[in-house]
């Protein structure tokens, strides 16, 4: 809406979405808590204080101190400057795992929505299918056709989470390719691609950001969760979940092998589900109770 | 209604084919040569050779999925694990129980710690306890299981030696993983309990409660609760599928004989069978209670129940 009478200024939409996401406290911290996350990985090599794969085999175990902030680990490693590090690989599969599952998401959505019929048919009863199974046993099952290792688990993620965007997209498609809007843009000659991609989807921006930003934190989690059992990130590379698995081992007499990479999962999610929740209200003031 | 249960249960058909199709499949691109692994370093590659020709492993991908299929569906057999030499079958039937023992004690926690807290939040709303149970909420749904867990064997279990840090078989065993599992559960419960009973809690018919003089409990209870459950009950049948999928981590980190722990097994060892029938049991139960919350809808809400006939 636009406002270019009197004393007010004239806002995109953008504007308009940022100056309410800015007034919600809880928002603003989850945003303060995100950059500082993002800080931590895109500068891991200035912060962290230590080299995260230096073994000191006499200080095993150490627990924390002035020099070590959080203790050392099992074979001496200093586990701040682990965590540090380890914030790289959570925030890659974060936004790498989204984004795979929202190319997926939103084209199988559009076309089932859009097309309908026999493809709207085959898509979501696929999806169907796919969220009959636990997304951990899925992931599980992906990785271990797969294999090991960042990459795999990156595309496990995406996949077990598409059906979740497939369906916002085609629930959207499905209200709006009869609106007037599409209507006119197709009388006058606009293709399907032109119309799906240009009138359509911009119109499911909100409940797809939202989905998305929320989807960030359950990637980070699914990924800890992998590496946790053995089947995500494989040691030594430093991961918040193999760092906890590891650390198993150790909790009677250090717990804080344990205590610390636990922590910097829960930080990570909080944040993003912080900033989910602040931008649903946001994107959406209708929704807010 | 009968109608409809008939047509869901049918529409169950397809799905599980679906799921048994995809795990198969997964199961089929999986390097490594299960013949190899049922016979040890030491065998000869003749010997591998001849157990994998008797296995059926050298056969075609649709003969072996055909196969696979007739043998469940006909016969029951989810095949044999290769490490115990058991049929699959079996293996389910012993730690089955045990997970869905395990599942039903989170249900309970998640139920009961959810529904309180969100009720009271919503009935206090922005009261002090209103903003420590829903910040609370928050914390829990951030908490990974395994961690949480791992937290409360190290305080219950290593230091205050009130309960037993693994094994299973007493109610005692079956707290601290239900606590691990209810908890983030009870999370999306109370957030879930707490914006649909405020909804609820402003309409008319609560005020006419109020003003015929009935007691506050009795208003919260009989007239917002029930017409607030719809959403809830939705709540509470999605987290099922989350609960069987945080029973396969916390099974084993408290070293519960359930399914979970016997699929992670499996799969570090490529134990095929025993994978394929988890998941398919694993499906069908997330697929029957899906089906048994749509059911519920009905027999708590009676204008859903018309919709039926």
């Amino acid at each position: 809406m636009e406002r270019t009478t009197g004393r007010y200024k004239k806002r995109s939409q953008a504007q308009e979405v940022w100056r309410r996401f800015r007034r919600n406290k809880r928002a603003v911290a989850g945003l303060i808590m995100l950059i500082v996350l993002l800080l931590c990985a895109a500068f891991a090599g200035l912060i962290a204080p230590f080299d995260p794969n230096k073994q000191d085999l006499v200080n095993r175990c150490a627990v924390p101190s002035m020099e070590h902030w959080f203790g050392t680990d099992e074979l001496g490693r200093d586990i701040f400057s682990r965590i540090i590090y380890g914030a790289r690989i959570s925030v890659s599969v974060g936004l790498i795992a989204v984004s795979i599952s929202l190319a997926g998401g939103v084209s199988l959505g559009a076309v089932a929505g859009y097309y309908g019929g026999a493809s709207d048919n085959l898509i979501m009863r696929f999806m169907d299918i796919l969220l009959a199974i636990p997304s951990i046993l899925l992931n599980i099952a992906i990785v271990s056709a797969l294999g090991t290792g960042l990459q795999n688990v990156m595309i496990a993620i995406g996949i077990s989470s598409i059906p979740g965007y497939c369906r916002i997209v085609r629930a959207s498609i499905l209200s709006l390719k009869e609106q007037e809007f599409v209507e006119a843009s197709r009388s006058a000659g606009a293709s399907d691609f032109f119309i799906i991609t240009r009138h359509i989807l911009p119109n499911c921006i909100a409940p797809l950001t939202v989905q998305a930003t929320l989807r960030i934190g359950s990637a980070i989690l699914s990924c800890a969760s992998m590496s946790f059992i053995g089947l995500g990130i494989v040691p030594p590379t430093a991961e918040w979940g193999s760092m906890l698995s590891t650390g198993r081992d150790f909790i009677r007499n250090a717990p804080h092998l344990c205590t610390f990479p636990g922590a910097a999962i829960m930080y990570a999610i909080f944040a993003m589900n912080l900033i989910g929740d602040g931008l649903r209200d946001a994107l959406d003031p209708k929704l807010k109770d | 209604m009968t109608k409809y249960i008939l047509r869901r249960i049918l529409f169950m058909i397809p799905v599980m084919l679906g799921v048994s199709l995809i795990v198969f499949t997964l199961m089929y691109i999986t390097p490594g040569d299960p013949a190899a692994i049922i016979l040890d370093e030491g065998a000869t590659p003749e010997a591998i050779e001849m157990l994998r020709e008797e296995m059926g492993l050298n056969d075609g991908y649709f003969v072996r999925f055909g196969r696979f299929l007739l043998d469940v569906v006909v016969h029951q057999d989810l095949g044999v694990c290769y490490q115990t030499h058991q049929p699959v079958a079996e293996r389910i039937a012993e730690t089955f129980p045990n997970t869905m023992m395990l599942a039903g004690a989170s249900v309970l926690v998640a139920v009961v710690i959810g529904l309180i807290m969100g009720i009271i939040s919503a009935v206090k709303q922005y009261s002090f306890f209103d903003t420590a149970a829903m910040f609370l909420a928050m914390v829990g749904n951030a908490m990974p299981n395994f961690w949480q867990g791992l937290l409360l064997m190290l305080l219950f279990a290593l230091h205050l030696k009130w309960l037993p840090a693994s094994g299973f078989g007493s109610l005692k065993h079956l707290i601290l993983p239900a606590v691990t599992i209810g908890t983030s559960s009870a999370a999306a419960i109370a957030r879930m309990t707490r914006s649909s009973m405020l909804e609820v809690i402003r309409q008319d018919y609560i005020v006419s409660a109020r003003a015929k003089g009935q007691s506050e409990f009795w208003i919260t209870v009989r007239h917002a609760l029930a017409n607030a459950m719809i959403p809830v009950i939705t709540t509470i049948g999605m987290q099922f599928g989350s609960l069987l999928g945080g029973a396969v981590l916390t099974e084993s980190i408290f070293a519960v004989p359930g399914i979970g722990k016997m699929m992670v097994d499996a799969i570090k060892a490529r134990n095929y069978p025993v994978v394929q029938g988890g998941v398919l049991i694993i499906a069908l139960t997330f697929s029957l209670i899906n089906l048994l919350v749509d059911i519920l809808y009905a027999y708590i809400d009676p204008r859903i129940r018309s919709q039926y006939r």
